[in-house]
């Protein structure tokens, strides 16, 4: 009786491994890396939410070609040693067939000799150009580059007539990235840069530097960098009396920057990518209707807005998406089919990738906005 | 002295053997982390553990080694080795001329100017971006390599960095069962006491300061060639804090301590694997209870807790590596 | 501009984050004059004041100076329960356990809060407006003139305490010798209870002040923290008017440093110079000199 019932059970647990392991075709294994805490957490926290979200979303629709997806995500804190441990645990041990992230530029640069090596694809979510300056064979990134939202700056001084300005940029990653591509772009638009200044990311007051600026030449104030530095810097603007234009990053298009900067932030303006108004996108905009789907699933999903770092991880996960209903699951296939990619109309952007570029984006992908009434607002 | 050397080869066998056991997988590239890890925990472990000294900058040394070696080989083309020594001489240097304003200090003061030391170098890494590339990181940095052979996967990068590892551990071993080794315990017990007695207190521990500074220089060159890509982020307050917490999990004043603690910190994401946002809580936490519960680490205290479960009515403490 | 209206801004700029500084940096000295002990979380302490305002203004709609009570009373709570679990059941504390168990409490503390809470950067209204006020050329925020009176009161109190009460008495005899202390009848497990207390009322008062301006995270409390543990160095650690001229002379060089020399490397430069006084006098600028108990 005891070895019968002993029999059953056995049968019961092997039938359940059964279902659960040869019913359905095993799921394919996509890695990430987001920097979920640490001082990236900013960009690694809803890059998290939103590929987990949407990988949810592909496995409620049935999956890709009736498999399901399965996304296995690592925390790097921003570190690069951690970003590369993970990387290698992604690929030797979890079997990924493609990493998504890492969130920043410094900890892509680390991962990328991993991905090379082992040949993995990996869709950075960084925005630095030397991520896929030049082209690597299994590097791509989804990110905008800097340089991008610097010539949509510039463009728009040119407009107004300003060529010298003061530049303030934070001493991170984020920050020292849009330092390079903003003097280095400078002399191409005719922009002098008279003053070229820096803050820490955890600085609370910036008015030793702002000082310095309200006693130069400048005619504009750029400053770069992401919350609560840039916030700090409108106040203290404001409590100086500077009536200089002040003109910000993509790096606080998000409700929060104008939550933190309160009055200060009226008059602001910044590139940004579409998310943010996509209500306000005419019909015609191509990525339309993947903004509009985006904004409303975070909105659903995680009851805050969602930005467009999470949208990183969003357009990175159906790019996969996409090469793998195109060519297989295989490393290789989805990077020849990633590189073959078209007009994928994402977050970021209209990605169109090719053997010679794997940002596959044009400064298109940003527009101007200008904040007034604590709100966002079209700068034509 | 003869246990200690079987001890010793011990660790050598268990040291050859490991990649046979996890081969090519995961595991070694964690096992290379380990390694440097254990140096910088073991060199820290000189100067904490056996002179009492605290130093809450020492991922500084180990950066200055990383980006010392970086900057030479990919903006001066040097070899890699070349690179490694020239950053150790530097290092050692430095830490030897700072050293003697510095360990004049103590306690809360020596703790204070450590960290603000490691502040300083953290911030140079950060702010002289013409030459280390600034936050986002130097790349491109070649691995080293040896009569054809270049370690560039990581079961080559492990015998090298193993390699470095043991000669830190079989020198440490030699140096604390010296004369030296017996005074550096008698300045951590009373420095007067120590200087009544005919130690020259000062030259000792800025002595050993350096050394510690010198092992985790060719640490720091030994993590910029197998990675190849070094940033400011690796080398800053957290990480010495890192290094602190492995010494006194692994156990002050103990040589294998400092491995066990190195190689247990390195491997405990993979531990916390179920938990991972609750990785800061789960260190937070090992740092208290540890000192509190467990002040000689776990080499001493899971001796001392087997001993107390055997109702043997042997006194605790007092064990060594 | 003239260069003197810069330096004045300069000046007024530096005096007032200084004030930041000098009140951390007191909650700092509070401790260790009572204890002996460096006290690693105390910018969690200040986070943490921060941190609760938010949570009861925003959580539990009540009112800012509610809210302000009672963050002020949960930090307190917070700090005595971080001594009741941690610096209570030590047998022999040593300098290097204490220092490192209170750097463990700051990971564990913020640790709890980015779980409990979240990760972002949030603002808290300004007291009194934010119409800056103009002094000669330069502008300070009214917010920091409460900065200013804050710190002023906590000298006041701080040195009323120590110097006429029972308690303040006993508890800087605990500092200069626990163990005579004890023999005297005083309970030195008590004091240091006490001054855990009073330095996470005193710290949580200093985030709620200057939260405002500085905005509040989970990890506010580190920069703030180390600052002011510079300010109350350069200070001597003493209590009073000491670690309020150390932060204040911290405030002005670097904000000199960022404006004249390079931003980049303020914060160095304000490093470099705690190595150099700490090099040339260990017991701080405006501490008393202290020879070595064996």
């Amino acid at each position: 009786m005891k070895r019968f019932s002993i029999r059953v059970l056995l049968a019961a647990l092997l039938s359940i491994f059964a279902n659960n392991v040869f019913a359905a075709p095993a799921a394919i294994k996509i890695g990430a890396l987001f920097s979920v805490t640490g001082p990236p957490s900013f960009l690694g926290e809803p890059e998290r939410n939103s590929a987990k979200m949407v990988v949810e979303e592909i496995n409620a629709k049935g999956g890709i070609k009736g498999r399901k997806l399965e996304l296995v995500v690592y925390d790097t804190g921003g570190d690069a040693t951690k970003a590369v441990q993970a990387a290698n645990r992604l690929i030797k041990e979890d079997k990924v067939v493609a990493i998504i992230g890492p969130s920043t530029t410094g900890e892509s640069m680390a991962v990328l000799p991993v991905a090379e090596k082992e040949g993995i694809p990996l869709i950075s979510c960084a925005a630095g150009s030397k991520i896929t300056d030049p082209v690597k064979k299994w590097v791509f990134k989804t990110a905008q580059n800097d340089g991008l939202a610097v010539s949509k700056i510039y463009e728009y001084l040119n407009r107004k007539k300003i060529s010298r300005v003061a530049i303030l940029t934070v001493s991170d990653g984020f920050g020292s990235s849009g330092r390079e591509q903003l003097k280095a772009n400078a002399a191409k638009f005719g922009i002098k840069i008279v003053v070229d200044d820096t803050y820490g990311p955890k600085d609370t007051d910036m008015t030793s530097q702002l000082t310095k600026i309200r006693g130069s030449q400048a005619q504009a104030v750029i400053c770069w960098g992401t919350n609560p530095g840039p916030a700090v810097i409108a106040k203290n603007v404001k409590q100086l009396g500077i009536k200089l234009p002040l003109i910000m990053s993509h790096g606080v298009s998000s409700k929060k920057f104008i939550e933190l900067a309160g009055d200060a932030a009226d008059g602001i303006i910044l590139p940004s990518g579409r998310v943010i108004v996509s209500d306000v996108l005419p019909s015609s905009d191509k990525q339309k209707k993947s903004l509009q789907s985006f904004v409303k699933d975070y909105q659903n999903h995680y009851k805050v807005e969602g930005d467009h770092f999470g949208g990183h991880a969003w357009d990175a996960v159906m790019l996969i998406k996409g090469a793998i209903e195109r060519g297989g699951d295989s490393p290789t296939a989805i990077r020849d089919q990633l590189e073959k990619t078209r007009g994928f109309a994402g977050i970021g952007g209209v990605f169109s990738f090719s053997p010679s570029d794997h940002a596959g984006l044009n400064k298109d992908a940003f527009v101007l906005v200008e904040i007034r009434n604590k709100d966002w607002a079209l700068v034509k | 002295m003869n246990r200690e050397i079987v001890k010793y080869l011990l660790l050598v066998v268990v040291v050859l053997f490991i990649p046979l056991l996890v081969h090519e997988g995961y595991m070694l590239n964690v096992m290379v982390f380990v390694g440097i890890h254990a140096m910088l925990a073991l060199a820290l472990n000189l100067l904490l553990g056996y002179a009492g000294q605290i130093s809450l900058g020492q991922a500084g040394f180990f950066g200055l080694g990383a980006y010392v070696s970086g900057i030479l080989t990919t903006s001066f083309n040097l070899d890699p080795w070349i690179a490694m020594i020239i950053a150790a001489i530097f290092v050692t240097l430095l830490a030897f001329v700072i050293g003697f304003p510095i360990l004049k200090l103590k306690g809360h003061y020596l703790a204070m100017a450590t960290l603000g030391l490691g502040i300083i170098i953290y911030i140079v890494f950060n702010e002289a971006v013409d030459h280390t590339g600034g936050p986002s990181g130097l790349s491109g940095i070649p691995n080293l390599k040896i009569a054809g052979i270049v370690f560039d996967n990581d079961l080559k990068n492990y015998f090298l960095i193993w390699g470095f590892t043991l000669v830190s551990i079989g020198l440490s071993l030699n140096l604390v069962h010296s004369r030296i080794g017996r005074a550096l315990r008698s300045i951590h017990d009373s420095e007067v006491a120590a200087r009544v007695m005919g130690v020259n207190a000062r030259i000792l521990k800025v002595q050993i300061f350096a050394l510690s500074a010198c092992i985790s220089a060719v640490a720091g060159s030994l993590y910029a060639h197998t990675m190849t890509f070094i940033a400011p982020a690796s080398f800053g307050f957290n990480f010495s804090v890192e290094l602190v917490t492995m010494v006194i999990i692994g156990g002050l004043a103990s040589i294998y301590g400092s491995i066990l603690g190195a190689a247990l910190l390195t491997m405990l994401p993979e531990l916390l694997r179920t938990f991972q946002d609750y990785d800061i809580i789960v260190y937070g936490l090992l740092l208290i209870v540890m000192t509190m519960y467990m002040p000689g680490g776990l080499v001493n205290g899971i001796p001392a807790v087997f001993s107390r479960l055997k109702g043997k009515s042997k006194r605790e403490g007092g064990g060594d590596a | 501009m003239e260069l003197s209206d810069q330096i004045a801004q300069y000046l007024l700029s530096g005096l007032s984050t200084g004030a930041i500084y000098a009140l951390i940096g007191i909650g700092f000295a509070i401790i260790y004059n009572s204890t002996d002990i460096i006290n690693f979380a105390q910018g969690e302490l200040v986070m943490l004041g921060g941190m609760f305002t938010l949570f009861f203004m925003e959580k539990m709609k009540l009112p800012l100076p509610v809210s302000i009570l009672l963050a002020v009373l949960a930090t307190i709570g917070c700090g005595a329960l971080f001594e009741r679990l941690t610096i209570r059941p030590l047998k022999s504390p040593t300098p290097l356990g204490l220092i490192i168990i209170t750097i463990g409490g700051s990971i564990l503390i913020r640790g709890i809060v980015m779980l409990v809470w979240d990760k972002d950067t949030h603002s808290l209204p300004a007291f009194s407006g934010s119409e800056p006020i103009l002094i000669g050329s330069a502008t300070i925020l009214p917010q920091h003139l409460w900065i200013f009176a804050l710190t002023a009161v906590a000298i006041a109190a701080n040195k009323l305490f120590f110097q006429y009460t029972i308690t303040g008495k006993a508890m800087r005899a605990c500092a200069v010798n626990r163990r005579a202390a004890g023999l005297v009848g005083i309970d030195v497990r008590r004091m240091v209870f006490f001054s855990f207390a009073i330095s996470g009322g005193l710290g949580s008062l200093a985030g709620i002040i200057v939260a405002p301006l500085t905005m509040t995270s989970y990890d506010v409390g580190v920069m703030l923290g180390l600052k002011g543990f510079c300010a109350a160095i350069i200070g001597g650690l003493t209590g009073g008017v000491g670690t309020v001229l150390g932060g204040l002379l911290l405030g002005i060089l670097e904000s000199l440093g960022a404006g004249l020399i390079s931003s980049g490397y303020k914060d160095a430069i304000a490093f470099i110079i705690l190595l150099l006084i700490l090099f040339i006098r260990p017991q701080g600028l405006f501490g008393r000199a202290q020879t070595d108990r064996v």
